[in-house]
Parts: structure tokens; C-alpha cells; sequence
């Protein structure tokens, strides 16, 4: 199974997890683990997701996903989870 | 499993210390393409690089979105025009016609440069590879995106004086060529000693005869990443600094190890080396002089830059051979002075002069690199600049590269503006005493004697 990471930076502010996620259902993408902590009152979010089951080409999810962030006024990353492993993995 | 701190500190990297994948660049072998008609082969030399590369920038921009990271450039090397071009070509001119094709080519398929422009010619010049030098000045004018290069000298062969002294007014002719664009052409001409066949980076890069058909090489970059990582470590021990410099590079380097993967695989074509480079750009916060500052000098130029260059280099290796299946290219710090804002600084500030640059590119990866000089400097103390490089690379058994712009009308204290990667620099002063005797004997530098190293 092929994860990517979902990442979500801002100021911290209601339902942002919410919206999130209501995004990633309607696209069948699920969710395998949530981290959050609030860093200098930034909020900071990272889920590793699934995107096997979704139809979407993987460039538009990376384009929804930041035009979301942008009405909620954070910012959200989508990336294939091996460029974290490359780096922080022997 | 991934953790936040570690997802953190990639984006980090990315968004705010300019990590970035510098380039990916697709080999192509020319050498199917010859044929003694020039129209068939300029045909031929068309279809063989649209055919293999008409997906290269949409695969990067693609790769770029998958892993978040920018891929900067994408960009193409053939094999030495020159040997390519040797059956068809009977004037310089006919070799220009060539270069228009590549341009053509390089606008269609969408990469910024394609290089390959270039003649080996480290012991002697064929009548082709001397066609093919001559006609770089109307090349490199003619055109917009072809790259050039001419390797000159080796360890094994020696220096070849004629070409040396033939490039010396070669490259006054492109300044002269181009001077409506402040001699832009000669940011585009570089001259090698020890020329590797793999370099993906721009303006040297070409596609040697040793390569397969078609490879896939790629160019690291990350100045500002190692320079932050070492500003977490002021004041420690050369131990603290030497290891925080491998740890950054491997990470660094494991990204175009990544990009480099997945590009070979999506386009079909072998992956050939990650170059494992310090490239730095005109960002503030992208500088290999300020990695140096970092280390502890006041200004890159300052006594102490020669080892704090050499140990960056060499850790930026050791850190990144572990990184790659396969290394290759320049790999090393490069330190260009017009695209480097620290280089530009300490330029300007009189702490760095053409000499200590010299001195530098003994320990670093490349040469005397995007170097603006007076104008109205002459051809052959041009050419014993180009003889001094070379025989720093002869000797030491490593790639030196000139790249100088004589700036047409322009002097010492005066600036040149080259615009985007390539940047702007502040015209050096160059030692103005005459090596005319010298440049003018003729004939080669033999090779050096490979024992009693002392």
C-alpha cells in the first residue's frame, strides 16, 4: 500500500480537522493516523493517509487540497510518504 | 513510522532553506544520428531528442507534485556535437546549423538548456573539433538555449596549448558576439579540464561516449539547508561541524536519489548518477559563502577559506555517497561568483579576488566559475587563466572548469546584470602583466608523472 502524508499548518482555528476530513471521505481516501500538536499557537497536523481507492489523479488531490487550505486559511501539503522515508530512514 | 517532527522538518527544508532537486537532465546519444548529409542529420538529430524527451518536463512537474519538492530545471545533454557532426560538416557554419537545431528542439520539448556543444579534444583537435570551436561565438549568439563546452587537458593526456590559446580567443569572440546582452554567450561557454561524461548540471554538461543511449542524471542543490543546520552548531568542535555537514548532505542527497528513481522509471530510460552538488542560486539564503561565514570566516576570500572549503567538500561527499546507488558528475561545492549573493558580497568587499578563487578551486568541485572581467582584457591572459585551471585539474586528478565573461565595455567597478539562475556580479580586477610568450609556443603540456606525489 503506497501512504502519503497530509500535512496541515496554520493558525489554529474551528474545523479545520472537520473540513479535512469531510474532503478526504467524499474522495474515499482513508485515514490510517492523525497527529496534532499546537506549536507558538501554529496549529500543526499530520495525517498518513490511504489514497489507494480514490479516483482522483493524484496532482488534482495536491491542487484540492491546497485551494482548501486556502479558504480555511492554512496551509495543507499532500506528499507521497517516501520522500520522508528517503530522508529519515536508512 | 514517519513522525510529525520528522515530516516537519523535510517541509522546512523545502519551504524556507530552498531544497530543491536543481535538475533532472536526460542524456541522449547522437552517435545513430550521424550521417555525412547535413540535412539528414540535423533531421535525424531532431527526431532522436523530441522522440526521447518529449515527456521529460511533464514527468518532472509531475514528480515535483508527488513528493512536494521542487524540481528547478529540466534540461537535456547530447553527446560532443562535434563527433556527431564530424561526417556532415564542412565550415563552421554548417555547425551552427546544428546548434539551431538543438535549440529548436530545446524550445519545443520545454528544458531551459540543452547542452553538448562541446569538442574533447584534451590531446589533439581533428578538423571537425576545430570547425566546431570556431563556430561557438555565432552559435552561442545565434541561439538561446544551447550550452558549450570544450575540455582541454586531462591527467592522462596532458594540456593541449592550441586549444588553450584557441579558447582564449574564442571566448572573446562570443563576449564580442553577444555584447548587446552584457556577453551573456560566454555564461553559456565553459572549458574543462577533466570533463566527466555525467555532469547533469548547466553550462558544461554533455552526453559522453561511455553513457548508454539514454540516461536519466540528476543534480542536488541545498546551500541553505546545510547552512542552517550549522547554525544550530556555533562554536562546537570540527568534529560536531564535519558531522552535521554528512548528515545534511546524505538527506539532501536522498531526495535526488528519489526524484532520480522515479524518473528513470516513469520515462523508461536508466537512471545514470545523482550529482551530489552545493549549488547555490541568487536566493539570499541559498550560498555556499555563506555555509563558509557559518564555518567561522567573516567574509568567503578571508585566510581560512581553502580548508573551510575543502572540508565542506569533502563532507558533502561523504555524507552523500551513502545516499546514492550511484554517484557521478561534478559532485562538490561549486562556487560560482555571480550566482552565489555571498560570493557577490565578498567580491564587493574586496575580501575575495580572482587569485583566492584560484586557490579555492583546488578543494571544490569545479573552477573558476561565472567570473565577469574587463572587457578589454586579452585573449591570451585569458587563455593563462584557462592553462592555470587546467593545470590545477592535471595535477590533482580532478575536473577544473573556466568560465570567465569578458564584459564588452565595461571595467573594473562596474556590475553586470545576467539575469534569473545566472544572477549578477561585480567586474574582477585580472592581473594585467603579459603571458603572450607562453600562450603562444604552441603545441601540448604533457601529462604529469603519476608517482612520487609530493
Amino acid at each position: 500500500m503506497k501512504k502519503t502524508i497530509i500535512t496541515v499548518v496554520g493558525k489554529d482555528t474551528v474545523g479545520i480537522i472537520a473540513r479535512v476530513c469531510t474532503y478526504l471521505a467524499d474522495n474515499q481516501i482513508n485515514i490510517l493516523d492523525i497527529s496534532q500538536t499546537i506549536v507558538q499557537d501554529y496549529f500543526n497536523m499530520m495525517m498518513i493517509v490511504d489514497t489507494n481507492r480514490t479516483q482522483k489523479d493524484f496532482g488534482d488531490i495536491v491542487r484540492e487540497l491546497d485551494r482548501l487550505g486556502e479558504s480555511i486559511g492554512v496551509i495543507i501539503k499532500c506528499q507521497k510518504e517516501e520522500i520522508f522515508d528517503q530522508m529519515h530512514r536508512i | 513510522m514517519i513522525n510529525i517532527f520528522e515530516v516537519a522538518e523535510t517541509n522546512e527544508m523545502i519551504e524556507k532553506e530552498n531544497l530543491d532537486v536543481r535538475t533532472i537532465t536526460m542524456g541522449i546519444s547522437l552517435l545513430d544520428c550521424i550521417d555525412a548529409d547535413l540535412d539528414a542529420l540535423n533531421e535525424k538529430i531532431y527526431r532522436k531528442i523530441y522522440e526521447s524527451a518529449k515527456d521529460l518536463v511533464k514527468t518532472g512537474e509531475y514528480i515535483s507534485a508527488e513528493y512536494g519538492v521542487p524540481i528547478v530545471n529540466k534540461r537535456i545533454s547530447v553527446t560532443p556535437v562535434a563527433l556527431a557532426g564530424g561526417a556532415a560538416c564542412r565550415t563552421p557554419e554548417d555547425f551552427v546549423s546544428i546548434a539551431r537545431t538543438l535549440d529548436r528542439v530545446a524550445h519545443e520539448v520545454g528544458v531551459n538548456f540543452i547542452g553538448g556543444y562541446s569538442a574533447l579534444v584534451a590531446k589533439g583537435m581533428t578538423a571537425a573539433d576545430e570547425m566546431l570551436i570556431r563556430s561557438i561565438p555565432q552559435a552561442l549568439a545565434e541561439t538561446e538555449r544551447v550550452c558549450s563546452s570544450v575540455n582541454v587537458g586531462s591527467t592522462r593526456t596532458g594540456i593541449n596549448m592550441d586549444a588553450v590559446k584557441l579558447m582564449g580567443e574564442v571566448i572573446l569572440q562570443t563576449a564580442q558576439a553577444t555584447k548587446e546582452a552584457d556577453s551573456l554567450g560566454c555564461a553559456k561557454l565553459v572549458v574543462f579540464c577533466n570533463a566527466p561524461d555525467d555532469n547533469p548540471f548547466m553550462a558544461g554538461a554533455f552526453h559522453g561516449v561511455t553513457e548508454a543511449d539514454r540516461v536519466i542524471n540528476v543534480g542536488v542543490s541545498g546551500p541553505g539547508v546545510v547552512k542552517t543546520a550549522l547554525e544550530k552548531v556555533r562554536g562546537e568542535n570540527f568534529e560536531i561541524l564535519c558531522e552535521t555537514i554528512k548528515k545534511t548532505a546524505f538527506k539532501v542527497t536522498r531526495v535526488g536519489q528519489l526524484v532520480a528513481k522515479e524518473a528513470s522509471r516513469m520515462l523508461g530510460v536508466p537512471f545514470g548518477i545523482v550529482d551530489l552538488s552545493l549549488a547555490p542560486t541568487p536566493a539570499v539564503g541559498d550560498s555556499v559563502a555563506e555555509i563558509l561565514c557559518e564555518i567561522g570566516l567573516e567574509r568567503a576570500g578571508a585566510p581560512g577559506t581553502t580548508a573551510a572549503l575543502a572540508l565542506l567538500n569533502d563532507q558533502v561527499k561523504k555524507g552523500g555517497v551513502m545516499a546514492s546507488s550511484y554517484v557521478g558528475g561534478l559532485s562538490g561545492a561549486f562556487i560560482p561568483v555571480s550566482e552565489d549573493q555571498g560570493m557577490i558580497d565578498a567580491v564587493s568587499a574586496g575580501a575575495l579576488t580572482l587569485e583566492k578563487l584560484e586557490a579555492m578551486t583546488c578543494v571544490c568541485s569545479v573552477g573558476l566559475d561565472m567570473i565577469a572581467i574587463p572587457g578589454d582584457t586579452k585573449a591570451t591572459t585569458i587563455s593563462g587563466i584557462i592553462a592555470d585551471e587546467m593545470a590545477i585539474g592535471m595535477v590533482n586528478q580532478k575536473t577544473t572548469a573556466v568560465r570567465l565573461i569578458p564584459v564588452i565595455g565595461k571595467g573594473v567597478g562596474e556590475t553586470v546584470e545576467f539575469g534569473g539562475l545566472l544572477g549578477y556580479a561585480p567586474i574582477m580586477p585580472v592581473n594585467g602583466f603579459s603571458c603572450d610568450n607562453f600562450i603562444n609556443r604552441g603545441g601540448r603540456i604533457p601529462a604529469p608523472i603519476h608517482s612520487f606525489k609530493n
